[in-house]
């Protein structure tokens, strides 16, 4: 198996260049007019998981978990067919 | 390299993605029913699109080698009226004895609805019936969680047989819920949502290489009909022998679909 420095040969590049993608993404937010919406705090809040998730848990889970509805009971009704990508308390 | 793609949506591609995949090294690809990206008018759009499914596109895959196998069921998306829905399911039994099909897929959920759940339970009932296997899809994003766990529950209250259920589309946070339950697992690659070649390779090393397969979806969307060699690839990159990268990208998906009745290489 490749050591953790043979994966970050493979991948930090790529990483470091998505992670701007991310910090440019959120400054062009900030910098823009208008109010963001629902999926601008469950944003941040993933990124607060990634940074520390719970005990058991991946980084990729913990985003995952914090992007996802956790309710368990099923919808009445489909109001809309796609997904947003966050929960949103509106639909 | 010799693969098999077990899910795509070939419905959706061009003709030279087949001459693509064929030369990537394609030996079967199955093609689950699905939605066209808009809601058909009226059932009979379906009877046309079980007849494009189980004879034109077997016959376009054939020009190039490759053995063409298709689900059928009505799609979750378009299974929200239940009454439209049980119209389309009632002509599956005019198709099921065809040739290449394979089973009841890919049902499931898509915004995690009573209605969509009562006719996925419908259709694992048809699959039961005629003893076929199952594909299930589940949701995507934000609902995936959650449909994933109304799948489990349903599938555990119909007794169904684990190892002829392949529930896809997982990511890091199911596949761990729908492999410990001893279900099969599909990963699909995707260039913009659900996993990346990276990503995919990460959970077979978390989760093992058995019962799990990955495929391409690729349809009308932004999707890669090269998906999967291009991950083989990235295998390979990660260390990976070139016996575990055929496991799973040939002997996996053949060692599951080997439980179709109609499917052979």
């Amino acid at each position: 198996m490749p050591s953790k420095k043979d994966i970050q040969d493979l991948y930090f590049m790529d990483a470091r260049f998505k992670l701007l993608e991310i910090a440019s993404f959120l400054d062009r937010v900030d910098r823009h007019e208008g109010e963001a919406d629902f999926r601008h705090p469950a944003f941040l809040k993933a990124l607060e998981a990634m940074q520390n998730p719970a005990e058991g848990t991946t980084r990729a889970q913990a985003v995952h978990l914090a992007f996802s509805d956790h309710s368990t009971e099923p919808a009445d009704a489909a109001t809309i067919q796609f997904a947003f990508g966050a929960v949103s308390d509106e639909v | 390299m010799k693969y098999i793609e077990p899910h795509a949506h070939m419905v959706s591609r061009t003709t030279a993605d087949y001459q693509a995949i064929a030369q990537a090294g394609c030996e079967a690809l199955c093609e689950p029913a699905f939605w066209a990206g808009f809601d058909r008018a009226s059932a009979q759009g379906f009877y046309d699109y079980y007849r494009q499914l189980t004879e034109y596109e077997p016959a376009r895959a054939a020009k190039f080698g490759i053995k063409h196998f298709c689900w059928l069921c009505i799609n979750p998306k378009e299974a929200e009226d239940p009454v439209f829905a049980r119209e389309v399911m009632a002509m599956i039994p005019d198709f099921i004895e065809r040739e290449t099909v394979l089973g009841i897929g890919e049902i499931g959920l898509n915004k995690n609805t009573r209605n969509e759940l009562q006719i996925f339970e419908e259709h694992v009932e048809i699959a039961k019936k005629y003893d076929l296997p199952i594909l299930i899809h589940t949701p995507h994003l934000e609902d995936k969680l959650k449909g994933t766990r109304l799948i489990l529950d349903a599938l555990r209250n119909a007794d169904v047989d684990r190892d002829r259920v392949i529930i896809d589309h997982v990511e890091e946070h199911t596949a761990p819920l729908v492999l410990d339950e001893g279900f099969w697992a599909g990963m699909t690659l995707y260039p913009e949502s659900k996993c990346s070649p990276a990503r995919a390779i990460d959970i077979l090393e978390t989760f093992g290489m058995e019962r799990i397969w990955m495929n391409s979806a690729c349809d009308w969307g932004i999707s890669d009909p090269l998906a999967v060699i291009k991950c083989a690839l990235e295998m390979k990159k990660r260390h990976h022998s070139a016996e575990i990268v055929e496991k799973v990208i040939f002997e996996n998906p053949k060692s599951f679909l080997s439980q179709c009745p109609n499917f052979a290489l």
